[in-house]
């Protein structure tokens, strides 16, 4: 191994996986290389991995947390099934990570964490480096702890302070082993430590430190050249699904022209879009941190009914929670949204893990006839366009509306083209404000919309409620023949916003053998799996519903085109039960509840059983 | 929001909606009502602005009798609706209407944080000891070994004081009232509104079918100077048909003087309502008979910030230090890059 370390291979994608601790900073190291990667021009995608616990044990597998981050020379649309390098910085992330590793992939251990004591706390009876079990992978050793506290030996921190920056000397090798640029990184560490140069200066030391042990240590074979990608032109940054969701939000809000107003109690993985929204008072959004998941959407409902744009967020057992409130916002016709982003079920079920189970929940989840919208963003960047999707239909229509994230979306990341103001849609609201004309529940020819007034309009007041309504004066009325009126208008109303939602769009042929139908965050790999069998000549096309609730008007033509209809999610089958049973397609399911992503991987075998016959190439 | 330019002055009736009042013949809620409509015409604030907000229960039907607007929302959540409202419009005047069941028992946790975050509104608890609307089933304010459909030998769960939880909870102004004395009840509604922060009046209600005589023993006419004490800021606590009896603490613990032993009322306690400690405002709260006699009137009246200026005042302050946000400079913040 000792010659030719200077040699460079190109490759066209590479998925890293950082693991550790979870106070190792993997998560910040896995970060760093996106942005770096991204910078650079390389087409990213990643997805964290931690534990619900804060600090588990030190070196326990309980406490391991992981970052993976997929770069590559063309576009991807997922992080990547499995890594092709594994950081491991103790024996916990070893052993936990292992089985996701294909043989042959590399393993950069952190030797000298793997001591007895260590060994132990990952349940292994011996060293796992000695007894064949890494046998067919290329495993290189490095002492990061040792170097780490040698480089900064000099620097004047205490020890404790020293081995926090160990992540940095691993992410300084991982850098020159892929030939990048440690600048955008050095700009990060000085403007995060701008208030303590001293710590700085440690990490940037560090951080170079490993870069050039990489260079000399000769310990790689060589090293790699991931040439850029060709996306479109325009500015982008790097942004997870979270941080898209609130910009989406406020986005909202700018262009309605209203106030928004958040309100949400804490809840693993939805708390960062409090935290992000919390952060744009300059824009008069208002945020509050309820006493629970019942005040929260209360309060919405309270915001939305004085004319700001209400919205709480939350995750499955919130939504639980807020169902009857959801269902007073259904009965008083308000457009309140509801963000939720999911996470592995029932009960508290794996809360920092993802899985698409709560799409019945929001469809059907509330007492009585209770139809109300539901859209749900494909990728991080498209939480931007859905979140302002939700308003814009919400106020257009004046209903509560569902936006369905979920954790994977919300915490991974990619590279978002930074969209102008002046191409963001043009929306408006429109307040009654003559006595003579206003009624309540006087609706919309088009879209049934009832009228949005708002207290402080003289000759306005009225009153809603929970109660039902009597047609067109919202008076409490309780006769059969106004309910069931009642009760076809509000469904009625939920319907026609077909009318004004994009038809969903088919890639691929718009007609064949399989159409792979999806939702949420299954798209990756949904599509990398399509673009895969499609190069094969097999006769697949892909569709993605970004709308739940109403279907685009053409899902039904478009599934006719289709010998058979696979439909793959992250829960036991729960668009597939819509499917079935809106357009009596004899659809099927891959269900997969791992609280992981969807893999392409399986997408792909399960194409393969079910198409057999190649597209006649010309 | 006073529209000055039209300084109509507005009765009563402006306030009375076109919907037919349903509670029982007999009840309460009427004369709580009553007070209601009555005073809003004097609070000089326009129709359009003022709202009531009420959960579920006989007393949450009042924002439907109000010409103002309202929101009949659903059982104890009133006060969040009332909260993201007067939030998102500090404008408004925002009222919510609630009731033993709905605000102690199933809205419990919300009440309690609406005054602990002391919102700028009034809350008006009509306490009937009873479920009336499910047809009479025990609640938390209900005595113990009271015999209801649901407790038939009587029930094991020890009452909750309406005006202690407030004060406990943190309310800036917390004050009781009594259905039937109309006088003492507009008068402490009107001060209620008053109050920068949030109010909380207790309402002792009669519930003539389900619970009747719920307050008779301390609060008929014949008997109420005897056993009830009206607190007044400023004043000695002094009670009784002759008012010939007084309240004073002997460390914390009440001590009933009666005049005619010596004692005079320069030795009884001089009410003040405006205290930040509760201390005493709950002692006075937690009274009751026939050991001691019930108080009534305004227990404490103190002001602090309250939740939806400072909310506002943060916007402000930002905006002053950062000026007005600019979406597109948000959206492109942080590590972008430019792909030719």
């Amino acid at each position: 191994m000792a010659e030719g370390s200077g040699d460079v291979r190109e490759v066209a994608r590479v998925t890293i996986r950082f693991a550790g601790d979870s106070g190792d900073g993997s998560q910040l190291a896995g970060q760093q290389f996106t942005n770096t990667a991204a910078i650079f021009g390389n087409d990213v995608s990643t997805v964290p991995d931690y534990p619900a616990e804060i600090r588990a044990p030190a070196g326990s597998l309980a406490g391991v947390s992981s970052f993976q981050v997929s770069f590559s020379s063309h576009e991807i649309y997922t992080a990547g099934d499995n890594p092709d390098v594994l950081v491991a910085m103790n024996p916990a992330a070893l052993k936990t990570n292992l089985p996701d590793l294909p043989k042959g992939s590399l393993i950069i251990i952190n030797a000298d964490e793997f001591t007895e004591a260590n060994f132990r706390k990952a349940a292994y009876e011996g060293d796992p480096r000695e007894d064949g079990m890494l046998a067919g992978f290329r495993v290189i050793q490095v002492p990061i702890t040792s170097m780490n506290a040698r480089a900064l030996k000099e620097s004047g921190l205490p020890q404790r302070q020293i081995s926090r920056s160990k992540n940095l000397f691993a992410l300084g090798v991982m850098f020159w082993l892929y030939e990048r640029s440690l600048e955008p990184t050095l700009n990060w560490i000085d403007s995060k430590f701008a208030k303590n140069p001293q710590v700085a200066e440690a990490n940037k030391t560090t951080l170079k430190a490993g870069f050039y042990f990489g260079e000399t240590a000769e310990l790689f074979a060589e090293h790699y050249r991931v040439p850029k990608a060709n996306p479109q032109p325009g500015k982008y940054r790097s942004i997870t699904g979270n941080e898209a969701t609130a910009l989406g939000f406020l986005a909202a809000s700018q262009l309605l022209k209203k106030p928004l107003f958040y309100a949400s109690y804490p809840i693993t993985p939805a708390s960062d879009i409090l935290a992000e929204l919390a952060k744009y008072k300059s824009f008069g959004v208002k945020t509050m941190q309820t006493e629970d998941e019942l005040a929260a959407i209360g309060a919405a409902i309270g915001a939305s009914f004085g004319g700001a744009l209400g919205l709480t967020g939350t995750s499955g057992p919130g939504l639980a929670l807020k169902s009857e409130a959801i269902g007073l916002a259904v009965m008083a016709e308000l457009p309140v949204v509801i963000a939720n982003v999911q996470r592995s079920g029932p009960s508290t079920g794996m809360p920092s893990k993802t899985e698409q189970a709560d799409l019945l929940q929001a469809m059907f989840g509330r007492n009585g006839e209770s139809p109300l919208a539901v859209v749900a963003p494909a990728t991080p960047a498209e939480c931007f366009d859905m979140a302002i999707e939700a308003f814009r239909i919400a106020t257009k229509f004046m209903v509560p509306t569902i936006f369905l994230s979920d954790g994977h979306l919300g915490s991974g990341s990619e590279p978002w083209r930074i969209p102008a103001i002046k191409d963001l849609p043009s929306m408006e609201v429109h307040h009654p404000t003559d006595p003579e004309t206003f009624e309540p529940y006087q609706r919309d020819e088009t879209t049934l919309a009832r009228p949005w007034a708002v207290p402080g309009m003289p000759g306005l007041e009225h009153r809603i409620g929970g109660l039902e309504k009597s047609d067109i004066t919202g008076d409490v009325r309780y006769d059969a023949e106004n309910h069931e009126r009642m009760t076809h208008l509000r469904a009625e109303k939920v319907e026609r916003i077909a009318d004004d939602i994009p038809e969903l769009k088919v890639d691929g042929e718009p007609s064949g053998e399989l159409l792979v139908l999806g939702w949420g965050s299954t798209y990756g790999a949904i599509i990398s799996a399509v673009y895969q069998a499609q190069a094969d000549g097999l006769s697949v096309s892909a569709a993605h519903l970004r709308y739940l609730n109403p279907f685009p008007k053409n899902l039904g033509t478009v599934l006719s085109q289709f010998e058979r209809v696979l439909i793959p999610e992250m829960n036991l089958g729960q668009l597939l039960l819509l499917i079935r049973a809106r357009y009596l397609v004899d659809a099927e399911g891959l269900n997969r509840v791992t609280g992981r992503p969807m893999k392409t991987a399986d997408v792909a075998a399960k194409i393969r059983t079910l198409v057999r016959r190649k597209v006649s190439v010309a | 929001m006073t529209t000055a330019d039209q300084p109509i002055k507005l009765a009563r009736k402006d306030f009375v909606s076109d919907q037919e009042v349903r509670w029982c013949p007999g009840c309460g809620d009427y004369s709580i009502l009553a007070q209601t409509q009555k005073l809003m015409p004097e609070l000089n604030i326009p129709r359009e602005n003022i709202v009531f907000i009420s959960g579920i229960g006989c007393n949450s039907r009042l924002p439907y009798y109000m010409n103002t607007y309202g929101f009949h929302s659903i059982h104890g959540r009133a006060p969040t609706l009332a909260t993201g409202l007067k939030a998102a419009r500090p404008d408004l005047s925002v009222w919510v209407i609630t009731g033993d069941g709905d605000g102690l028992s199933i809205g419990g946790n919300h009440l309690l944080h609406i005054m602990r975050r002391n919102v700028d509104v009034v809350i008006v608890l009509f306490n009937n000891r009873i479920y009336g609307l499910t047809k009479g089933q025990y609640s938390p304010t209900s005595e113990q070994g009271k015999v209801t459909k649901t407790s038939p030998v009587g029930s094991i769960d020890y009452p909750l004081n309406p005006c202690s939880f407030a004060l406990g909870a943190g309310a800036t102004f917390v004050a009781r009232s009594l259905d039937i004395d109309t006088h003492h009840l507009v008068t402490t509604l009107e001060r209620a509104s008053q109050h920068k922060g949030t109010s909380f009046v207790e309402v002792m209600q009669n519930c003539n079918v389900y619970n009747d005589g719920a307050y008779k023993e301390f609060a008929d006419k014949a008997v109420r100077p005897d056993r009830m004490i009206e607190v007044e800021h400023g004043n000695p606590l002094i009670f009784g048909k002759e008012r010939n009896r007084g309240f004073r603490l002997n460390g914390t613990v009440p001590e009933i003087l009666d005049f005619a032993n010596g004692a005079s009322a320069d030795d009884a306690l001089v009410h003040d309502e405006t205290l930040e400690d509760p201390t005493i405002a709950t002692i006075l709260a937690r009274m009751d008979y026939p050991e001691l006699p019930v108080a009534m009137g305004v227990l404490r009246a103190f002001e602090r910030p309250t939740y939806d200026a400072m909310m506002e005042d943060q916007i402000q302050e930002v905006i002053r230090q950062e000026g007005a946000g600019d979406l597109e400079a948000l959206l492109n913040e942080g590590d972008a890059w430019v792909v030719e």
